[in-house]
């Protein structure tokens, strides 16, 4: 039974872990056709330091993600913090009305902001890009927040009014503080949301401008090269460390 | 320290009120208790002097200064609440020290005053401890030092020992009234713990339905109640209904009891004050006739129900000293008997 379990779990990691490791591999790999044997060489690297739309497109990615988790990370803690301690007409279906775009398609979501944006003369470019995504991640950073909420009752907050804290007072040195380990779980959701987003930016992106995914993609299609293995390890590496950082001070779901 | 004045207030939810037109004057350095049932409005009556509650009509003051429209933060209150409330992020001296850390007292100040006030509720040497490294008890001392560092002009607790055990929550209510005293603040509590009440209070007010039924001191509620509810909320009573005579009251079967004022159609008897004999003989003063259908031996005391034709179904409850040792027996036939003075009259 127990031998059963660990090949099972064993299988999962294989699964879930190889692929990544083997393109990490091959991103330090001589050769460009994933040739054994495994020679050792930073010229993907080096070729990545010289491609510039590559490069330009993750500059557009990673600036674009942080602005997008900001943003959402603002918007959707205020909403939060009006669920969970307002009562104001409708609330009930607009909280209803979050789960929907979650659930709707990308192609979907995507097709149908390309035409709104289209119709608004709001156009594509980065910026449509950028609505897009804070549209897209505003239901989870709420969702995440609220969780957070659930279990932080409004005592908190009475015992510092009562104790002369002004209601921005109580805000900033209660509710967020208290807050705070769901609304950074929300920023990073918020951040992997808009760094993967590969339909909403390829169908907003004008020609000329791109995102990493979408970058990515057009790549492939016209013939890999190794250069996207070594900007993928990067990539990978970097939100792996993020992500452990993140584990270590926060335990899921507990205080703290 | 102040005089809080209570005119009538009145709280609505839709149709039910909270609160039905309240008056009531805590006086300066007044201890005092809130007692009633669950959504009796107690509730509601000390959030609304706390300012979380803004009341449909009447007036609050803190001497004599009308502060309804005065938002919580700026009421110079002191407020205890039943989870504690404690600032899970801050350190305990964080915690103590955030009333005055809020309204810009320097770092100095602050760090001895809060020393001064953990010194007070005995727990120095926590200053760095967070609340959930703290047992129960020590949480409420710290809510309690928390409330008291502003020197607010009233201290409001709302069920304060409610969250801690039997032995705790005695330990505690001694403790609570010292503090009490020593600052001679006027503090206001709610709670449902009769004994709690009793033992804390210089003044109860009995709370049902959003209307005050009794405002006494302890003992006064207690031996002369003014309705059924009051004497029945407060301890254990036996009840009496009739039609008002003018020796007293005359009971469903004729039997008249003599009661120490003229009786508007009810009057409790408290378990404490009857006697119990063996044998249906005529005793002094009010006496009744019954059979004994439970006794419970608590070594100090021994606790008689007795069934009597004239309450029918509710027993007749006795508490009797135990002097003799001796114990009347389940179905014996016996007379209760109580003095006149002992017959309070209540309104139904």
């Amino acid at each position: 039974m127990e031998r059963t379990a660990k090949l099972y779990l064993g299988a999962v990691l294989v699964f879930l872990y190889l692929p990544i490791v083997v393109m990490i591999a091959m991103a330090f790999n001589r050769s460009a056709l994933y040739e054994m044997p495994f020679t050792f060489d930073l010229v993907w690297f080096k070729a990545l330091a010289q491609n510039d739309r590559l490069l330009q497109a993750s500059w557009n990615s990673i600036w674009i993600a942080c602005v997008n988790a900001a943003i959402a990370t603002t918007l959707g803690t205020l909403a939060a913090y009006a669920f969970a301690r307002y009562d104001f007409r409708a609330k009930r279906l607009l909280q209803i009305l979050l789960f929907p775009p979650i659930t709707i398609p990308w192609l979907i979501i995507g097709t149908s902001m390309l035409i709104f944006f289209f119709w608004t003369g709001i156009g594509r470019g980065l910026h449509a890009i950028l609505l897009g995504h804070v549209a897209l991640s505003l239901p989870y950073v709420i969702v995440v927040v609220s969780a957070r909420f659930a279990n932080f009752g409004p005592q908190l907050e009475e015992a510092a009014a009562s104790l002369g804290a002004t209601p921005w007072q109580t805000f900033w040195r209660i509710t967020v503080p208290v807050l705070l380990p769901g609304i950074i779980a929300a920023g990073l959701f918020a951040f992997a949301v808009s760094f993967d987003q590969f339909v909403i930016s390829y169908f907003l992106a004008p020609p000329g401008t791109s995102t990493l995914p979408v970058e990515i993609y057009t790549s492939i299609r016209k013939g890999f090269t190794p250069e996207i293995n070594a900007i993928s390890s990067i990539i990978i590496l970097f939100s792996m460390g993020l992500m452990l950082i993140v584990a270590r001070n926060y335990k899921f779901g507990g205080d703290n | 320290m102040s005089r809080v004045d209570i005119q009538h207030v009145t709280k609505r939810y839709g149709t039910f009120a909270a609160l039905d037109n309240v008056s009531i004057t805590f006086n300066d350095g007044e201890f005092f208790g809130l007692l009633g049932p669950s959504g009796s409005g107690k509730t509601t009556l000390l959030r609304s002097i706390a300012g979380f509650i803004i009341p449909d009509e009447g007036t609050i003051s803190f001497d004599g200064e009308q502060v309804e429209s005065v938002p919580v933060h700026r009421r110079a209150i002191g407020m205890v609440f039943q989870s504690y409330a404690l600032f899970p992020h801050l350190t305990i001296a964080e915690n103590i020290g955030f009333g005055l850390d809020v309204r810009g007292v320097a770092r100095e100040d602050i760090k001895k005053r809060a020393a001064e006030m953990l010194a007070m509720v005995r727990l120095s040497g926590l200053e760095g401890r967070y609340p959930r490294q703290l047992s129960g008890g020590q949480q409420q001392r710290v809510a309690l030092a928390r409330a008291l560092i502003t020197r607010p002009k009233v201290l409001l607790l709302d069920e304060p020992l409610g969250a801690l055990d039997r032995r705790l929550r005695q330990e505690m209510q001694v403790e609570l009234k010292d503090i009490q005293r020593e600052t001679g603040i006027t503090a206001i509590f709610v709670t449902h713990d009769q004994e709690e009440a009793l033992t804390l209070s210089d003044r109860i007010a009995i709370i049902d339905q959003g209307r005050l039924i009794q405002v006494d001191a302890p003992q006064t509620v207690y031996e002369r109640p003014a309705t059924v509810f009051a004497a029945n909320f407060l301890g254990d009573a036996n009840v009496f209904r009739g039609t008002p005579v003018a020796e007293g009251l005359k009971l469903a079967d004729g039997t008249v009891i003599a009661t120490l004022k003229p009786s508007t159609g009810a009057a409790i008897v408290r378990p404490e004050k009857l006697r119990v004999a063996g044998g249906h003989k005529k005793a002094q003063g009010n006496s009744i006739e019954g059979e004994i259908i439970q006794a419970i031996y608590s070594g100090a005391s021994v606790t008689y129900r007795i069934r009597t034709k004239v309450l029918g179904d509710t027993p007749l409850l006795a508490f009797i000293q135990n002097q003799t040792g001796e114990v009347l027996a389940t179905g014996a036939l016996v007379t209760a008997s109580w003095d006149p003075e002992q017959t309070i009259p209540v309104d139904a």
